[in-house]
């Protein structure tokens, strides 16, 4: 008796869960399509520093902005075994051997935006990006209509003046300078009629949509009108800046008006609990809320387009939370970073993470029939499938990206 | 043989003007006005009937001058220059009552033509953005205008079950705005500096007076039944419509703006009540689709030119066009360059 072996039931004894086999099941191989990779985290090192990133990258040309050499373009499909498995990524000799291969892939997948690898926004940048703005909207002819009120606003309160002079001009240094976003698909956002954008949402802070918006106008030149939760609308400043910013309520009244007006509208399904799940869940999509945001798309018939952010987990790592603060003054969450509020207001500055934002091929809704968006079988379906295709490109976005600030 | 229509509310402004219009019209007999104080200007062809509407005898009145149409537009924002809350609620809902009780056993009523405020779907950041006719409120109102207002309406919908024989027309108007009106929102905008709300801009329609006029004299002609939102195309926001007017403006803090709002009332500057704190808050826009394909009425005003044309009876604001220090070349003209 004394040496019997306990062994806990179905994993002969070995660690982990499942059959014990040390080959990942077919769910888990499923989910990494293009190889078997022994890690099933997402290849972060949220310990290797930018610094230690950037000097690593030998490249001559790198320092050039716009560098005209195709054989630059950052690859995507690169045969990403020597990184998955080196837990350093960041070595300079890490990467060498493979460049080469990435030179001769034939099929590289051209990254949309700047090809920057050092995180950060010189001072002039902001200075000429606030002065743009500020003289696009006061200056010359402009001061006189904005003090005498002639400008326009439509229904929902949205300021075309404000957002494409003044939001965009803000956002694009911390766009294209601070997080480095690379699109992938933006030929999949339609150029006109209406649209629902169906987005992951992470960050603690939602500055994944505010990017989503700024891609979107870059790329297809239309303003994403994006569906906020209740408590954005009952905060004062952020409810006036939303609805100047060509937001509003998410409800279905208002997602069916805006569709059928052919606006590009954006969701994100997960709302506050995908927003402030804690770091150690990153990427995990949480529960897509009721399906709402389908069945708005079907009774218009608009096309879904899945858009997946990666990046936005890490700007604000949220590794705690204060709930009885959190409910004392009414808000979701208080969130706690390894900088916030240990820095104070420094703290709210977000950590330099590489962004991948892939947009997939749109959904269409207009071939179900009449009571399709009152069948809820069905609504649940295409939640699930719009909710794994977003998951199945996060995972192999992540797959892609060399390290959280690479 | 023409239509006998009863006005009710006449000695305030509005009612008076449109009756007054009512009286020349082809296929009109007679104009009969009806309230508790005589109207103080011109009343040109319409009989004047001294009733409380609160009192039964409205019932005699409709029942011996063989009225076929009432316009009913005496729910009232204001308790008026005498009268307090209490006295307006009375008004409101148990004059409605007495007066819909009144057309109910009047036989040979046809039409009735009640003038409701979009105040009914409240305000909240919780609104849709547009409300159609089918929303109901996201907040019930619990007190003031719009509270009587949605009981008055849930008054009005249950004799329009009873009687299904009458047309029952009822017009939810937005705001209305004009050189002539004294509503609590217009005197809001008459002060010499403007309180808001800090870090909220509401959204706003306005009604330009002759559009309320013409849709409610549209509604008696045209008895079409139903319930419809009536308000100027496109939206203002308020801080939009405070630079409009060319005046200063004060923010004030969402938790202080009830006592600023109390503040206010007590020194009779202007009439805030709480409702119109949110609504000066959170805005509300309503979708007037159904009042243009149903109804057939489309306002010639829009709220943007409904607002210019308030703001040319205020005297000029600081920042007006003709204030500042800039070349006139170019200037824009005060709601006369809508895109």
């Amino acid at each position: 008796m004394a040496d019997a072996e306990i062994i806990p039931l179905g994993t002969r004894g070995r660690p982990g869960r499942g059959s014990g086999r040390t080959k990942p099941s077919a769910a888990a191989r499923n989910l990494a399509p293009a190889r078997t990779a022994p890690k099933a985290k997402p290849p972060v090192e949220p310990a290797a520093p930018a610094e230690s990133v950037a000097p690593a990258e030998p490249d001559p040309v790198e320092e050039r902005a716009v560098a005209p050499d195709p054989v630059e373009q950052r690859p995507v499909e690169q045969p990403p075994a020597a990184e998955a498995t080196e837990p350093d990524v960041a070595a300079p000799g890490a990467h060498d051997p493979i460049d080469p291969n990435e030179a001769a892939d034939p099929t590289p997948r051209p990254g949309a935006t700047t090809r920057d690898r050092m995180p950060g926004i010189p001072v002039s940048d902001w200075a000429a990006a606030l002065a743009t703005g500020a003289r696009e909207v006061l200056g010359e002819a402009g001061l006189r209509h904005r003090i005498n009120g002639d400008y326009e606003v439509d229904e929902y309160g949205f300021d075309r003046e404000i957002a494409e002079k003044l939001f965009l001009a803000v956002l694009r240094p911390i766009a294209e300078k601070w997080f480095r976003i690379e699109v992938r698909g933006a030929e999949n956002i339609p150029t006109e009629g209406g649209a629902l954008v169906v987005s992951n949402h992470s960050g603690t802070i939602p500055v994944d949509g505010l990017m989503t918006g700024f891609v979107i106008h870059e790329h297809a030149g239309r303003h994403l009108r994006p569906l906020g939760a209740d408590l954005v609308f009952r905060l004062p400043v952020v409810a006036n800046l939303a609805r100047k910013a060509g937001a509003t309520l998410a409800c279905n009244e208002d997602a069916e008006r805006m569709l059928s007006g052919g606006e590009l509208v954006g969701v994100w399904p997960e709302g506050f609990k995908g927003i402030g799940k804690p770091y150690s869940e990153r990427y995990k999509l949480q529960r897509f809320g009721r399906g709402g945001f389908v069945s708005a798309a079907m009774r218009t018939g608009v096309p879904i387009i899945p858009c997946s952010v990666v990046g936005a987990e890490e700007i604000y790592p949220l590794v705690g939370n204060v709930p009885s603060l959190a409910r004392l003054l009414g808000v979701p969450y208080i969130p706690i970073t390894p900088l916030f509020p240990w820095l104070g207001p420094l703290g709210l500055v977000p950590l330099p993470s590489k962004w991948l934002i892939e947009f997939g091929e749109p959904i269409r809704t207009d071939s179900y029939d009449e009571g399709a968006a009152d069948d809820p079988m069905l609504v649940f379906n295409v939640t699930d499938q719009v909710r794994e295709t977003i998951q199945q490109t996060l995972y192999s976005l992540l797959m892609q990206r060399r390290s959280v600030f690479g | 043989m023409g239509r006998v229509v009863l006005v009710t509310g006449i000695s305030r402004g509005l009612a008076l003007r449109f009756a007054r219009g009512l009286t020349g019209e082809p296929g009109i007999d007679r104009v009969i006005g009806v309230d508790v104080t005589p109207p103080r200007g011109d009343l040109g062809a319409v009989q004047f009937v001294r009733a409380d509407i609160r009192n039964p005898v409205i019932a005699k009145v409709i029942a011996k001058e063989d009225v076929d149409t009432v316009v009913h537009m005496s729910v009232v924002a204001t308790p008026g220059d005498n009268a307090g809350r209490s006295s307006m609620k009375e008004l409101n809902v148990i004059g409605t009552m007495q007066l819909l009780a009144a057309c109910q056993r009047a036989p040979g009523l046809r039409h009735l033509v009640v003038k409701s405020s979009t105040t009914v779907y409240g305000a909240s950041s919780r609104d849709p953005a547009m409300f159609t006719e089918d929303m109901p409120p996201k907040r019930l109102p619990r007190s003031g205008y719009a509270k009587d207002v949605y009981e008055v309406e849930g008054y009005v919908r249950g004799f329009a079950r009873r009687r299904s024989d009458v047309t029952v027309t009822m017009l939810r108007c937005a705001n209305s705005i004009g050189p002539r009106i004294t509503s609590p929102l217009a005197q809001y905008f008459r002060l010499p500096v403007i309180p808001r709300v800090l870090g909220y801009d509401a959204r706003m329609q306005f009604l330009h007076e002759t559009d309320l006029l013409e849709v409610l004299r549209h509604a008696t002609f045209a008895g079409v039944h139903g319930t419809f939102n009536v308000a100027g195309d496109g939206i203002m926001t308020l801080s939009q419509a405070i630079r409009r007017t060319g005046k200063p403006s004060v923010m004030v803090p969402g938790f202080a703006a009830m006592t600023a709002g109390s503040l206010m009332r007590q020194t009779k500057l202007v009439d805030f009540s709480a409702e119109q704190v949110k609504f000066l808050t959170y805005g509300r826009g309503v979708d007037t689709s159904a009042c243009a394909r149903v109804l057939g009425f489309r306002p010639r005003y829009t709220t943007a030119e409904a607002f210019a044309d308030f703001v040319e009876s205020l005297p000029p604001g600081l920042t007006a066009p003709s204030r500042l220090l800039v070349d006139h070349v170019g200037a824009p003209v005060p709601g006369g360059d809508r895109g």
